[in-house]
C-alpha cells in the first residue's frame, strides 16, 4: 500500500447491473475503490469494462445495483452531475468536437470554464507539468490520435478529481508518453486520488496498479495485486483458459510487390505531417513493422498506400505498373488492402450495421457486387464469416457498428481486411483496444498472412507488439522513414535512435 | 424529471411511426388553430382531409391530387438522393422552371409539327437536361471552387424566374395572342401534350413520378452508388477510405435531382398549366423540400408524404372556399406538419427516460 492509501472505501459498487439487448454488460458487479489506489478493471473484450465505468460517470443507468461515495448514495443522472461529486473520465472513444479547438474542448467539459484565455493558460501549464504538451489553439480536426487522447487527459487534470477514470489511456501513447503519464498518476496517487483504470497492456498494470478487479462476461470473476501476479496469470484470469502466444516461422522475403520511391505528399489535414521522400521496397512473406509517435505521418503514409490520398507520378509502384493515381477501390482489386487508426467514423460507419460495413470495403476482392448491385445476402454472409472467424462479440451482422465494445469493433474491422485475402496489408495500430488473447489472435492472423505469402505493414506505437512480430523494422519521424533493418537482434538503444534520430542516424549505422 | 437517452441504434419502429404521429399531432394543433379562429374544427379536418377524397365532388378533387401530387414526387425524390448525401440543393424551383423553359422551347420550335414520336421524347429529353445543366452550375462550383451549394442553387432561382418572366413576355409569346403576356397552350398540342386522360388527371409526370420511386427505391436499397450515398452522409471519411469519390457524387445527386425537377417542370407545362406565363412556377420546387423530409428520405415515405401534402393543399382550397378560413390559417397547418414531425424525429435516435434522478 502507498502511504496515502487508507482502507476506506472512497466509493462502493454494490450489485450493479446492466443488460443490453442480447447481452447482459454487467452482472451483479460489486467491488470497492479506495482514496489514494490506482485500481485496475480488468477484461476480455465486451467483458463490460465500458459499460461499468459508463455507469460510474452517470452517462449509463444500471438495471440494478447502488453506489456509493464518500459513505454517501451516489446516483448520477448524468455525467455533470457526476462531475460536480468529483469523478473525472478519460473516454476509449474521444468524445472531442473536431471542428473546435483543444481550449475550447476542454471548456466544453467544464462546469465553470473560465474565459478562454485563462483556460489558454492553464492548459499550457498543467500540459507542461505533466509532460504532455499540447498547444491550445490547435483545431482537434487535425490532431492525431495520441495527441487527442492528451485533450481528453488535461481536460481531467484541470477539474482536480477525486475519482479519475481512465479507459485505455495508453492505447495511443509512446512508452515515453507512457512514463510520464504514470509519473502524474502516482503524483494523484500520492494526492488521495482514486483512480480506476482500464487497459489490456498488463505490463503497465503490473508497473502501475495497487489493486486489480476482473470482469469476465460482466461478471466479476477475480481480483488480485498486480504488483505480484505475471502478465500471463491476468491474461488467463481473464479469458478462463490459458493463453496462446503467437508463433511463426521464419519464411523466406519473397519478391519485391510494391515498390515506394520518393514518396512526397502533403497531409489533406493542416497538423497532418507531410511525407518526405520516402523509399521503401514491400517484399511478400515479410512483416514490416514502422515504429513512431503518432502524428509524424502515419495515417498519411496509411492514406498514400491505401488510395485515400493521391500520388505524384513515379511514386507508387505495384510490379512495373505507377499505381500512385489510383482510388482505394482499384488498389483493393490489386491485392491492397488497408485498416485505419480511427475505427469509428474512418475504418467503420459508426451507424451503418456490420452487414453494411462488410461492404465497405469488401465490395471488390469479395465481388460482393453484380453490374452495380450489391449482393446483401452475401454481403452478410460475409460479416457473419468475419464475426465468427475473429471472434467479434456481437449479437449479430444486422448490429450497428457502434454498438459493439472497442475491442470488438477493432477485430471486426481487422477481420475484414485479412479474410479478403490481401497481397500486401497496411494496418495502423491493430490491435489498439484489443484484449491480450485477441490480439494474440490478430497477430497470428497477420503472421499467417504473411506465411502465405503476404506483404504486411504494421504501423504502431506499441514496440513489443512490432519486436513480437516484425521481420523488419523501420521508424517513421516527422514524415521521414528510415531504411528497414531486419528486427531480430535489434537492441533498444538502437531501435530508439531509430525513432529519435531517424534519417540522421541512417549513416552512422551503414556498413 | 424527463431526459433525453441517446439509443445504440435509431429505433425502426420509431423511424416508422414518428410521421403518422406527427400527423396526428398536426390534426389536434390544427383543430386548436381552427377552433381559435372561430370555426368548427372537426368540420375544417373534415373538408381538408375528408372532403377531396370522398365527399360530393371527390370526383372533380381526386385527380387534382394526381396533379399536385407528380411534381412533388420527382422533385423530392430527387432531392432526397443527395440529402442523404449530404448535399443540399435548394433550387429546385429553379431547375423545375429550366425545364419547363427548355421543353416548351422544343414544342414551339417544332409547332407546329405532328409527329408526336418526335416532338414529344425530345421535350421529356430536353427538360431533363435543362433542369440538369442549371443544377450543374452549383455542383461544377462546388467541385471546382468549393462554393456553397446551399446559396448557388437558392440564388439561381431568381435567374430563373426572371428568365421565364423574359420569355413569357419576350421569345416565347403566343404571335397570335393579341399582345396578351404567354405561350402558345401546349396542352392542346397533340404531338405536344403530356396528358393521357385529362379528366382522371392522368400525365405523364404521374408515370414518372411513380417510376422515379421505383428507381430510387433500387438505387438506395441495392447499388453501390446508393450505398456510396447513405455511406458519405452518415460518415464521410469512412465513404473515402471505401472509395467514394466526393465529387463525382456531388455532380451525380445534384444532376439527377436537377433532372427529375426538369422533367417535373416540362410535364407540368405541356399539361396541367400548359402556357408559359409570368406566374408558372408555384413553389413545388420548395414545398418538395418538406415532402422528401415528410418521407424520411425514403421513395416510399415520398410517395405517401406527397399525396398527404397534395391533399392539404387541396383540401385547404375547400375549406378556404367553403368555410372561408383564411390561406394563412391553411398554412400554417401545413407549417406545422413539418415541425411535428422534426420534433417527434427526435424519437428515432433518443429515448425518453422519465424519473431518472429516483432511478439508482
Ligand atoms: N449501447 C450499447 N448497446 C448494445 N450493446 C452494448 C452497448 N454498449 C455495450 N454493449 C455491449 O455490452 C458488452 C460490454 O461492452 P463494453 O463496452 O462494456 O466492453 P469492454 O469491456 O469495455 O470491452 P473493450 O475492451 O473491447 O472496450 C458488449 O457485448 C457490447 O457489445
Ligand atoms: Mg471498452
Amino acid at each position: 500500500m502507498t502511504p496515502a492509501a487508507t482502507d476506506r472505501a472512497l466509493m462502493e459498487l454494490n450489485g450493479l447491473t446492466k443488460a443490453y439487448p442480447g447481452v447482459v454488460a454487467n452482472s451483479d458487479v460489486s467491488f470497492n475503490l479506495k482514496a489514494g489506489e490506482v485500481h485496475a478493471l480488468l477484461g476480455e473484450n465486451g467483458a463490460g469494462k465500458s459499460t461499468l465505468v459508463k455507469t460510474i460517470y452517470g452517462l449509463v443507468k444500471p438495471d440494478s445495483g447502488t453506489m456509493t461515495l464518500d459513505g454517501a448514495p451516489f446516483a448520477p443522472a448524468e455525467p455533470r452531475a457526476a462531475r460536480a461529486a468529483g469523478i473525472a473520465m478519460v473516454f476509449q472513444h474521444f468524445s472531442l468536437f473536431e471542428a473546435l479547438d483543444v481550449a475550447e474542448n476542454v471548456a466544453l467539459g467544464m462546469e465553470n470554464p473560465p474565459p478562454l484565455r485563462d483556460l489558454a493558460q492553464r492548459i499550457k501549464e498543467v500540459s507542461e507539468t505533466y509532460g504532455l504538451p499540447l498547444d491550445p489553439s490547435r483545431i482537434v480536426g487535425d490532431l492525431s490520435a495520441g495527441e487527442r487522447q492528451r485533450v481528453e487527459i488535461i481536460r481531467c487534470l484541470l477539474q482536480y478529481p477525486k475519482v479519475l477514470i481512465m479507459d485505455e489511456p495508453t492505447s495511443v501513447l509512446t512508452p515515453q508518453e507512457v512514463d510520464i503519464l504514470f509519473d502524474t498518476l502516482r503524483k494523484l496517487r500520492d494526492e488521495g486520488t482514486a483512480i480506476l483504470y482500464i487497459s489490456h497492456k498488463l505490463e503497465e498494470i503490473r508497473a502501475l496498479c495497487d489493486d486489480a478487479t476482473v470482469l469476465r462476461l460482466g461478471k466479476v470473476v477475480g481480483t488480485c495485486d498486480p504488483r505480484d501476479t505475471s502478465a500471463r496469470a491476468m491474461a488467463e484470469m481473464m479469458v478462463g483458459g490459458t493463453l496462446h502466444v503467437p508463433e511463426r516461422d521464419s519464411a523466406a522475403a519473397g519478391d519485391v510487390l510494391m515498390k515506394i520511391n520518393g514518396l512526397s505528399v502533403s497531409s489533406p489535414t493542416e497538423f497532418g505531417s507531410a511525407l518526405k521522400d520516402i523509399t521503401l521496397d514491400i517484399r511478400g512473406g515479410v512483416v514490416l513493422g514502422i515504429g513512431g509517435v503518432a502524428g509524424n505521418g502515419q495515417d498519411e503514409l496509411l492514406g498514400a498506400l491505401s488510395g485515400e490520398i493521391r500520388a505524384p507520378k513515379g511514386q507508387i509502384f505495384h510490379g512495373a505498373d505507377d499505381i500512385g493515381h489510383l482510388p482505394p477501390d482499384a488498389r483493393r482489386g490489386l491485392g491492397i488492402c488497408a485498416a485505419p487508426e480511427e475505427r469509428m467514423g474512418h475504418a467503420a460507419a459508426p451507424d451503418m450495421s456490420l452487414t453494411e460495413n462488410a461492404a465497405l470495403t469488401g465490395r471488390k476482392r469479395k465481388a460482393l457486387t453484380k453490374n452495380g448491385f450489391l449482393n446483401w445476402r452475401k454481403t452478410r454472409d460475409f460479416a457473419e464469416e468475419i464475426i465468427e472467424r475473429f471472434d467479434v462479440r456481437t449479437p449479430g451482422a444486422g448490429n450497428a457498428a457502434r454498438s459493439l465494445s472497442g475491442g470488438n469493433l477493432q477485430k471486426f474491422v481487422i477481420g475484414r481486411e485479412i479474410l479478403q485475402d490481401p497481397q500486401i496489408l497496411i494496418v495502423n495500430q491493430p490491435t489498439w483496444g484489443v484484449d491480450a488473447s485477441a490480439a494474440a489472435a490478430i497477430r497470428q492472423a497477420l503472421l499467417d498472412l504473411a506465411a502465405k505469402g503476404a506483404a504486411v505493414i504494421v504501423i504502431s506505437q506499441d514496440l513489443d507488439e512490432l519486436m513480437e512480430i516484425s521481420d523488419e523494422f523501420a521508424a517513421l519521424n516527422e514524415g521521414r522513414l528510415t531504411k528497414p533493418r531486419p528486427a531480430r537482434g535489434l537492441t533498444v538503444d538502437e531501435i530508439g535512435l531509430m525513432l529519435g534520430g531517424a534519417h540522421d542516424m541512417e549513416v552512422a549505422h551503414v556498413g | 424529471m424527463i431526459a433525453l437517452e441517446k439509443r445504440p441504434q435509431p429505433s425502426q419502429m420509431w423511424s416508422l411511426a414518428s410521421p403518422l404521429v406527427a400527423v396526428a399531432l398536426t390534426m389536434l394543433a390544427g383543430a386548436g388553430l381552427f377552433a381559435a379562429l372561430g370555426q368548427d374544427p372537426l368540420e375544417a379536418l373534415v373538408k381538408i382531409f375528408w372532403e377531396p377524397l370522398f365527399g360530393e365532388f371527390a370526383f372533380y378533387y381526386r385527380p387534382q391530387l394526381l396533379i399536385k401530387g407528380a411534381p412533388l414526387v420527382l422533385i423530392a425524390i430527387g432531392l432526397s438522393l443527395g440529402f442523404r448525401a449530404g448535399i443540399w440543393n435548394i433550387g429546385a424551383e429553379g431547375q423545375y422552371i429550366i425545364g419547363a423553359l427548355s421543353g416548351a422551347a422544343v414544342a414551339l420550335a417544332l409547332y407546329p409539327s405532328e409527329a408526336r414520336w418526335l416532338v414529344f421524347p425530345l421535350m421529356v429529353i430536353a427538360g431533363a437536361l435543362g433542369g440538369c445543366a442549371w443544377a450543374m452550375i452549383p455542383g461544377l462550383l462546388k467541385v471546382k471552387f468549393k462554393t456553397n451549394e446551399i446559396l448557388v442553387s437558392l440564388m439561381l432561382v431568381y435567374v430563373a424566374e426572371q428568365l421565364l418572366a423574359s420569355m413569357a413576355l419576350g421569345a416565347m409569346r403566343n404571335p397570335e395572342g393579341q399582345g396578351f403576356p404567354g405561350s402558345r397552350n401546349m396542352a392542346q398540342m397533340e404531338a405536344a401534350t403530356s396528358w393521357i386522360n385529362q379528366s382522371a388527371g392522368m400525365h405523364w409526370g404521374v408515370v414518372a413520378a411513380f417510376i422515379s420511386v421505383i428507381f430510387a427505391y433500387v438505387l438506395l436499397a441495392k447499388h453501390v452508388l446508393g450505398f456510396q450515398i447513405k455511406l458519405a452522409g452518415q460518415a464521410p471519411r469512412a465513404a473515402a477510405f471505401s472509395g467514394t469519390n466526393p465529387a463525382r457524387l456531388i455532380l451525380f445527386c445534384l444532376g439527377t435531382s436537377g433532372a427529375l425537377a426538369g422533367m417535373a417542370g416540362m410535364f407540368e407545362i405541356s399539361g396541367p398549366s400548359g402556357i408559359v406565363s409570368i406566374d408558372f412556377n408555384v413553389g413545388y420546387g420548395f414545398t418538395a423540400i418538406i415532402v422528401a423530409f415528410l418521407g424520411r428520405l425514403h421513395p416510399i415515405g415520398i410517395l405517401l408524404a406527397a399525396g398527404l401534402m397534395a391533399l392539404t393543399y387541396i383540401g385547404g382550397d375547400v375549406a378556404q372556399s367553403s368555410l372561408g378560413l383564411p390561406g394563412a390559417a391553411i398554412q400554417v397547418f401545413q407549417g406545422m406538419l413539418l415541425f411535428f414531425l422534426l420534433a417527434v424525429d427526435v424519437l428515432t435516435n433518443y429515448r425518453v427516460r422519465f424519473g431518472q434522478r429516483s432511478a439508482a
